[in-house]
């Protein structure tokens, strides 16, 4: 009874989306001031049934209902009840689900925080929401219903695909989602702004907290997915440039690009139409992220399902929505006038390096996310681009951003006079230098010279960005929430760079064939291998070997990697041992059984691998903090009549 | 004001290429196995209709066979029960079923009650065999040549296009199929 339920939950859904969309860009469009205020409840409604929907179907997870076609593919009796609540986003239609249920509970903060915007530009973001919702909702229902009956009932579910049985497949797509989605919100306000005809710098105050709040989401996404390939891959890296990986960095990229953008229209009403673009682009490449994982388009190691009916379905959707929003763009962009120019060295010249800067990142990712497809389409052959050509081509992008940033944060708006920070500017880099290199060099004589160059650009960001903090802090001026968000962010990047240039450099990694009471020594390390024996768990079982790590004869830790056979897909994985010592991140992993009580372990030492994530989570925080500034709600209450800024302004 | 038009125009190029990828994508899952042109992995199964007698992939060589796999807890199974009787109508070529990780009764009967496309078919209860063939969900169906080589890999279910396009050239020994 409960799936026919969650089905008609949905369904109902499917027809309140419509109705918010149509009666949100229709409302205004016909200055039909009924119409728009119905908006409001369609979303509700839209919400409470989506939720219904995602109630009933966790409610057959958990009762280990196998009739439910979905639940036997994706569940177990034998699977612990934490992960029979996370397979509901274990594969393709609850994921969808899930997708929906974020942009439901996106589109309800919308519309609570909406009162003070202008009704109808209200009832627009909302309009366009529920296009969104509408797309979505009738995709799950017409390709990838999750309440599907199985008749007769399996006795038992074929388990949730192993790699995800973790604890970070639980809060990884989740929050990596809630920034995808996120980004719809953004894109609402742009196309409601171009169906106006009209945008002004409330316009970008009021953007600017959902955009940063959506990124700061995404941040730690993105983060969190990396980590859980880190240890549950067992591969060792954290990065793999995969499509699916991809597919989350593209929209990151556009999504940072689109935060400082926002910056400038707010500040200085500058850069209108390329902030819209940024807005459409960034939640474009999060539909052509599930697209490109959804359709079978293109192969992945993430990807759990692949239809070509389903690629059809994305891509006249992504076809509707992005290629309408462009034309709207080809049609209202050029009707914006951006009232003042800004010298070269100017603030505004290195967000627009920066812009530029990203989105040529963002590029390059996406040409070679897509080469194989292209190459396949003008048939040229199968093609495949890797890391070798990923690493450098970012590199290229990349560096002069993170170089360019502590100039930019000490450069005035509108003026270009540099000046006035030049002392600060020669002080700070040349101090950067020495503490970067004689780290770095200090640490591993033989270290690379990016790693030289990243450390010195990461502490020279992370100096320049305190100097007006600490300024300020010592003349007794407070700090807006807004500068320092953007100092901590900037300060997480200067992490993340200072780790992503020296991680390879300082690692060391073996793969090494022991018998029982051998010991191996890698780096500073010594690991002895102590044997395996059979583990049993509730859904596999396993071989757990158990090495015993010292650190030049001082005993760090037992470890136990294990490699398990789970029982109902019959998948073979192998689980890694981490630990973190003194900053290092010892991995172990259980290779093959060479026969005789011999074991091929692989055996790496990563320093600072942990400063990746960290970093990310601080750029995160930075952009919690910033969105949540007064400046915002303030500006809200404020922003009643934008018709008269606007006309002042714009 | 073109150069406001020029984002659409790429998108517009972009949505060409996708539409082209997708219209090549299902090829991409006949190249991702491992097992085509290779020897078909052996097994030795308890028969379905009489677990005494044993289903040998020895005892097939010499003529053509599809392999399928199935299950009745699977759904698409049954999506696929109709096109399955319709080629065993046909009579070009038998069908060797796996049962993966079923229960004996409840596959009888649906033999019974759906009809009986299989000429044998194979109790795999601890998925070992399928996982020999690399199976990675039911149904998928190998087609086996005389000699015991895989030739063709059709994953989910068997529809009246693969079968014209893909399986019957292969059994007549014209040129066709893309592999």
């Amino acid at each position: 009874m409960l799936p026919e339920l969650g089905h008609f939950a949905l369904i109902l859904a499917l027809l309140l989306a419509g109705l918010q969309a149509f009666f949100g860009i229709a409302g205004p469009a016909f200055a039909r001031d009924r119409w728009t205020s119905t908006v409001t409840s369609a979303v509700a409604g839209q919400a409470v049934m989506v939720a219904t929907a995602v109630v009933c179907l966790v409610t057959s997870f958990v009762g280990n209902d196998f009739s439910v076609v979905y639940v036997a593919e994706n569940s177990n009796s034998a699977l612990p009840l934490f992960y029979r609540v996370a397979a509901l986003w274990g594969a393709h239609e609850g994921s969808l689900l899930l997708w929906i249920l974020l942009l439901a509970a996106w589109t309800v903060a919308v519309a609570l925080g909406s009162g003070r915007l202008p009704p109808r530009f209200a009832s627009r973001v909302l309009g366009v929401l529920g296009v969104v919702s509408f797309g979505f909702l009738l995709f799950t229902l017409a390709t990838s219903n999750p309440f599907l009956r199985l008749d007769p009932p399996a006795p038992d579910g074929r388990d949730l695909n192993p790699i995800l049985q973790d604890p970070g497949l639980a809060v990884h797509p989740p929050i990596l989602y809630t920034g995808y989605v996120g980004f719809a919100v953004a894109f609402a306000f742009a196309c409601a702004a171009m169906l106006e005809g009209r945008l002004d710098q409330n316009w970008a105050r009021w953007t600017r907290p959902w955009t940063t709040t959506a990124w700061s989401f995404l941040t730690c996404g993105i983060a969190l997915g990396s980590f859980w390939a880190y240890y549950e891959l067992g591969w060792g890296g954290f990065w793999f440039w995969d499509p699916v990986e991809n597919a989350s960095f593209m929209p990151w990229l556009m999504g940072t690009a689109l935060v400082h953008s926002l910056a400038v229209t707010d500040k200085r009403g500058l850069f209108k139409s390329w902030t819209l673009l940024l807005a459409i682009l960034a939640f474009s490449l999060s539909l052509l992220g599930t697209f490109l994982v959804r359709s079978g388009v293109l192969v992945s190691v993430h990807s759990f399902a692949a239809d070509p009916t389903r690629g059809i379905f994305i891509l006249v959707f992504l076809i509707i929505m992005i290629g309408g929003a462009l034309t709207l763009y080809a049609w209202r962009a050029p009707l914006l006038r951006s009232p003042a120019g800004f010298e070269f060295g100017a603030r505004e010249s290195f967000l627009l390096f920066n812009n530029v800067l990203l989105v040529t990142a963002a590029g390059t990712v996406f040409a070679g996310t897509l080469a194989p497809l292209i190459s396949d389409a003008l048939k040229l052959g199968t093609l495949s681009v890797g890391p070798p050509y990923f690493n450098p081509t970012f590199m290229v992008s990349m560096l002069p951003l993170v170089a360019l940033l502590s100039v930019g944060i000490h450069a005035n708006w509108k003026r270009g006079r540099l000046k006035d920070s030049q002392r600060t500017l020669l002080y700070t880099f040349v101090a950067a230098g020495v503490l970067g290199c004689g780290f770095v060099f200090g640490l591993h004589a033989h270290a690379h010279l990016l790693s030289a160059v990243g450390a010195t650009l990461a502490v020279w960001i992370v100096l320049s960005s305190l100097v007006d903090p600490i300024d300020r802090w010592r003349r007794g001026l407070t700090l807006s929430r807004a500068v320092l968000g953007m100092t901590v962010a900037h300060i997480g990047l200067a992490l993340a760079a200072f780790a992503l240039t020296s991680v390879q450099s300082f690692t060391t990694e073996r793969d090494v064939a022991l018998a029982p009471g051998a010991t191996a020594k890698v780096g500073d390390y010594e690991v002895r291998f102590e044997g395996v024996r059979p583990v049993e768990g509730p859904n596999y079982e396993a071989v757990g070997g158990t090495l015993v790590v010292t650190r030049h004869g001082a005993p760090v830790a037992v470890m136990t990697p294990q490699k398990r056979r789970y029982w109902v897909k019959g998948t073979v994985k192998s689980e890694t041992a981490i630990r973190l010592d003194r900053g290092n991140n010892v991995l172990l992993a259980l290779g093959e059984d060479l026969g005789g009580g011999r074991w091929s372990i692989r055996v790496q030492i990563r320093p600072l691998v942990s400063l990746v994530w960290i970093a990310a989570f601080i750029m995160a925080l930075g952009g919690a903090l910033a969105a949540s500034d007064r400046r915002y709600r303030t500006a809200r209450a404020v922003a009643t009549a934008p018709e008269v800024t606007g006309a002042q302004i714009g | 004001m073109t150069r406001f038009l020029l984002p659409l125009g790429l998108f517009i190029l972009l949505a060409a290429v996708l539409a082209i990828g997708i219209r090549h994508s299902p090829e991409k899952g006949i190249i991702a196995s491992p097992l085509l042109g290779k020897p078909a992995p052996p097994f030795s199964l308890p028969s379905l209709s009489d677990p005494a007698r044993e289903v040998r992939s020895a005892d097939l060589k010499g003529h053509w066979y599809l392999f399928n796999v199935w299950g009745t807890w699977c759904g698409e199974c049954r999506q696929e029960h109709e096109m399955l009787l319709q080629v065993q109508r046909a009579g070009v070529v038998p069908i060797i079923g796996l049962d993966w990780k079923d229960d004996d009764t409840q596959a009888v009967a649906w033999l019974t009650q759906l009809g009986n496309p299989y000429q044998l078919v194979g109790t795999d209860h601890s998925g070992r065999v399928a996982i020999d063939w690399g199976v990675y969900g039911a149904p998928e169906t190998f087609l086996v040549s005389p000699q015991g080589v895989v030739v063709y890999k059709h994953v989910g279910a068997l529809t009246p296009d693969t079968w014209t396009r893909e399986i019957l050239p292969r059994l007549s020994g014209l040129p066709g199929g893309k592999s």
